[in-house]
Formats: structure tokens, C-alpha cells, sequence
């Protein structure tokens, strides 16, 4: 079981190592959407340090969305999927392989690009340190309910955009979590209640999307 | 007679369209004496005079905004237990009214909200989250939208639904944290109900009337889904042609 789960993630990064142009648009789509606020808002430093942490967990959101239409879509195409469907291995783990090796691949180069786009919004270095873990905790949530939307979606003509509109909602508590743990460090009041409720929901999240999403999965290939 | 005798499409066809001018004259009954009510029996609230009145339209539509997203998840797990093809019609058929009156809610409140607190529009926990169901209605509609296949796309609409409907008190208690500990909101919707009689009763009737038009124009939407699913069958083929 877990050697089916350990293939299932190596096989994935091992493809996106193949084809790095795929997943660097992503990162590069993260940064530039969090440079183009301080061009729209201004430069004030007073400013930016205040919408900071929200800028950068709504881009972390958008750029999670942008790479997950391809979750399951390269192996719907080429009819791989539907051979994974077959083997004898729960579906759950194979929706739960998949969404670790999103958050591989396209969260944890997130965590480490973060640090450098709060220096830009003149971020203390305590709520730097918040903003990566709160991120370490919040993206993996970003993968897990993705999968349940790129489940949903698969093979539908707009997928990309429906998926967004789909999952978006269901972001809002990681969002909040997220960015007011941060926002706790700048304003005093601390970022433990947050952190710990956004455990939480990771939790849930880890319990119940790859289940979710495995239903959603044979409810689209059937 | 047992309960799934109505779950056949062919029996629920003639049973809904018996029901329907029922469920609708009474929704036209109750919101003819609830406007009646609110408009001219209830006083004028001393505090907010006469504006306070698009409560009565503002409240029954937020609850019923709230109640038909959880019957719409409630028909959504009875379809993917039992795979009864007539409750993803049920869910189906309630998601635009749920939305309607999901907008209706932010809608009236928008306009409560200018005279009683100078804004439109404020950040706050009811307000969000009253948005955030309006896009979760979206969410559904627009994924059953984009499947052809009735099947897959009752099946997908449902479970978005049911994660949807798990997510609605998440999405409420965070919102709610994320207020208080934003700002120190300047106004609160969490006045003590000390209204009087007749504006709790004229709120009540309209709920009502609310409730009952819900169900009419569900079933109807319901009813011209059925004759589009069915329409290879013997019997809905004899109701397009006229014959029953």
C-alpha cells in the first residue's frame, strides 16, 4: 500500500523534474502576480506591510489553481489514469499520491519564494518566518481540495476556469487562517489560534478530500 | 404504498403537476396577507422608522438561502446512496432558487444597509459568508452546466454539494474570527429581538409564503427535467404528444 502511494508521488515529480517548464510557470506566475500590487497600490511601505500576507496567500491560492487543471488531465488523456483506476490499490491513495506530489512540486517552491516577496512588502523577519509556516501548513490544504475540483472537472471544456470557480470558496477558511496568522505577528496579538485552527482544517482536508476526490474521479472516468 | 412509488419519474410527473397550483396559491395567499401585514398592520420601528420593513422580504430570503443549499446537499445524499435519479433532479431543480434567493438576501440588505449604517456594503460575518453561498450556488450550477452527460453531471454536482454543504459552518466561523479579529466592527446585526407581535408574525407568514413558492417552482423546474430525461420513454412521450 504504501509502496503504491511512495510510486504514485515519485512518478509524478519525476515527470514535472522532466518537464520543468511546465511547473516554473507557476512559480513565475506567484511572483509576478504578488509584484504587480505594489505597482497598483503604491510603494508606501506602511501600506504594503499591512495587505503583505493577504497579497501573497491570495497569489499562493491562484497559483495553486493555475497548475492543478493538469493534476489528473495529462493521465486522463494518454488513458493512463484509467489503467491506475483498474489496479488493485483504493483509489483514495492514488488521489492522495497525486496531491502530494502537487504540493512537491508546486507548493513547497512556493514556501521558499515567499520569504523573498514579503522582503518586498517590507515585511519584519518574525512575520517572514510565520509566513512560511503558515504556508507550510495552508498549501497541502491548496492540494488536497484541488484535487477534489481537478477530479470534478476532468476533460470538461474549460476546466481550468471551473475548477476556480468551483474551489475558490472552499479556500476562504485556509485563506483566513493563513494570512491573519501573519497578520496576528505584525498587530501583537500573536498567530498561535491561527496556526493551530489552520492545522486543523489540514486535518480535515488530509481525512476527507483524497476520499472525496476518489469518488469524484470514478463518478467523471465511469 | 411505499415511498418509492413516487421515486419513479413516471408516477412523480402527474403527482407534482396536481401539487404545484396547490403550493402556489397558497405562496400567493401567504404573501398577499404578509405584504399586507408588513406594510400596513406592523408600526413603524421607532429606532429605524419605516426602512426596517425590507426585513420582511430580507430575512425569510436568507433563510431560505441557507436551508435550500442543505436540502439541496440532504437530496444529494440520498442520490449518491441509493442512486434514485429523481433526487439529483430534486437538488437540481432547487439550486436557482436557492441562488435567487441567496442574492435577493445580499441584495435587500444592501439596500437596508445605506440608510440604517451610511454603507452598502459592510465586511461583515453574515455578510461575507451570505457571499460566499452565493458563489458555492454558482459553483454547482456552473459544473452541472458544463456536463452534457446527465449522469456525470448529477453525480459531480452532488458531491461538490455535499463538500460544500460540510464547508458552510467552516467558512461561517472563520469568517466570523477573521471580523473580530480584524477590526472592531462598527455595527452589529446581533440586535436582542425585542420586535413587536405583528412584525415577528408578518416576518413568519412571509417565511411561509417563502417556503411554499420554493416548492412550486421546484417542482415544476423538476417536472420539465423529468419529461427531458425521459423523453424516450412510453409515458412522456404520450404527455408531449397530449394524450395523458
Amino acid at each position: 500500500m504504501l509502496k503504491f502511494l511512495f510510486t504514485v508521488i515519485r512518478r509524478d515529480v519525476l515527470l514535472a523534474a522532466r518537464r520543468r517548464g511546465d511547473w516554473l510557470t507557476a512559480q513565475f506566475f506567484f511572483v509576478m502576480v504578488v509584484s504587480m500590487f505594489p505597482l497598483g497600490v503604491g510603494p508606501e511601505p506602511g501600506m504594503l506591510r499591512t495587505i503583505g500576507p493577504g497579497v501573497v496567500w491570495v497569489a499562493a491560492l491562484l497559483a495553486s489553481l493555475l497548475s492543478l487543471e493538469r493534476l489528473f488531465a495529462d493521465d486522463y488523456r494518454d488513458g493512463t489514469l484509467e489503467q491506475m483506476l483498474l489496479s488493485p490499490y483504493p483509489t483514495t491513495l492514488l488521489t492522495l499520491g497525486k496531491a502530494i506530489a502537487h504540493w512537491i512540486i508546486n507548493g513547497i517552491p512556493l514556501l521558499l519564494i515567499a520569504p523573498l516577496l514579503g522582503v518586498q512588502f517590507n515585511l519584519p523577519a518574525e512575520a517572514l518566518w510565520i509566513l512560511v509556516l503558515s504556508l507550510a501548513i495552508g498549501t497541502p490544504i491548496l492540494s488536497l481540495l484541488g484535487s477534489i475540483g481537478a477530479a470534478l472537472t476532468l476533460g470538461l471544456r474549460g476546466g481550468g476556469a471551473l475548477v476556480t470557480l468551483l474551489i475558490m470558496p472552499l479556500y476562504v477558511p485556509a485563506l483566513i487562517f493563513g494570512a491573519g496568522a501573519v497578520e496576528g505577528v505584525l498587530s501583537g496579538t500573536g498567530s498561535e489560534a491561527h496556526l493551530s485552527l489552520l492545522g486543523a482544517f489540514l486535518m480535515m482536508s488530509l481525512l476527507l478530500a483524497p476520499w472525496v476526490s476518489a469518488m469524484a474521479l470514478k463518478v467523471s472516468v465511469e | 404504498m411505499n415511498l418509492y412509488y413516487f421515486a419513479s419519474p413516471s408516477t412523480f410527473y402527474p403527482l407534482a403537476g396536481k401539487l404545484i397550483p396547490w403550493f402556489a396559491a397558497l405562496a400567493f395567499i401567504l404573501m398577499t396577507a404578509g405584504l399586507y401585514i408588513s406594510f400596513f398592520v406592523a408600526p413603524t420601528d421607532f429606532q429605524q422608522g419605516e426602512g426596517y420593513r425590507i426585513i420582511f422580504i430580507h430575512v425569510p430570503a436568507a433563510w431560505m438561502s441557507m436551508f435550500i443549499y442543505v436540502v439541496m446537499a440532504f437530496w444529494s445524499a440520498i442520490g449518491l446512496a441509493w442512486n434514485t435519479r429523481l433526487s439529483f433532479v430534486m437538488a437540481r431543480a432547487l439550486a436557482p432558487t436557492g441562488a435567487m434567493f441567496t442574492f435577493v438576501a445580499l441584495w435587500t440588505g444592501a439596500f437596508w444597509g445605506k440608510p440604517m449604517w451610511g454603507a452598502w456594503w459592510v465586511w461583515d460575518a453574515r455578510l461575507t459568508s451570505e457571499l460566499i453561498l452565493l458563489f458555492l450556488y454558482v459553483g454547482v450550477m456552473a459544473l452541472q452546466a458544463a456536463i452534457d452527460d446527465p449522469r456525470r453531471s448529477d453525480r459531480a454536482g452532488a458531491l461538490l454539494n455535499l463538500v460544500g454543504v460540510i464547508n458552510v459552518p467552516i467558512i461561517y466561523f472563520s469568517v466570523k474570527w477573521w471580523n473580530t479579529l480584524h477590526q472592531g466592527s462598527s455595527v452589529s446585526l446581533t440586535r436582542a429581538p425585542s420586535m413587536a407581535q405583528t412584525m415577528l408574525w408578518g416576518m413568519l407568514i412571509m417565511a411561509l409564503a417563502a417556503w411554499m413558492y420554493t416548492i412550486a417552482v421546484s417542482l415544476a423546474r423538476a417536472r420539465s427535467l423529468v419529461l427531458e430525461r425521459e423523453r424516450q420513454t412510453d409515458w412522456a412521450r404520450a404527455v408531449l404528444e397530449g394524450k395523458a
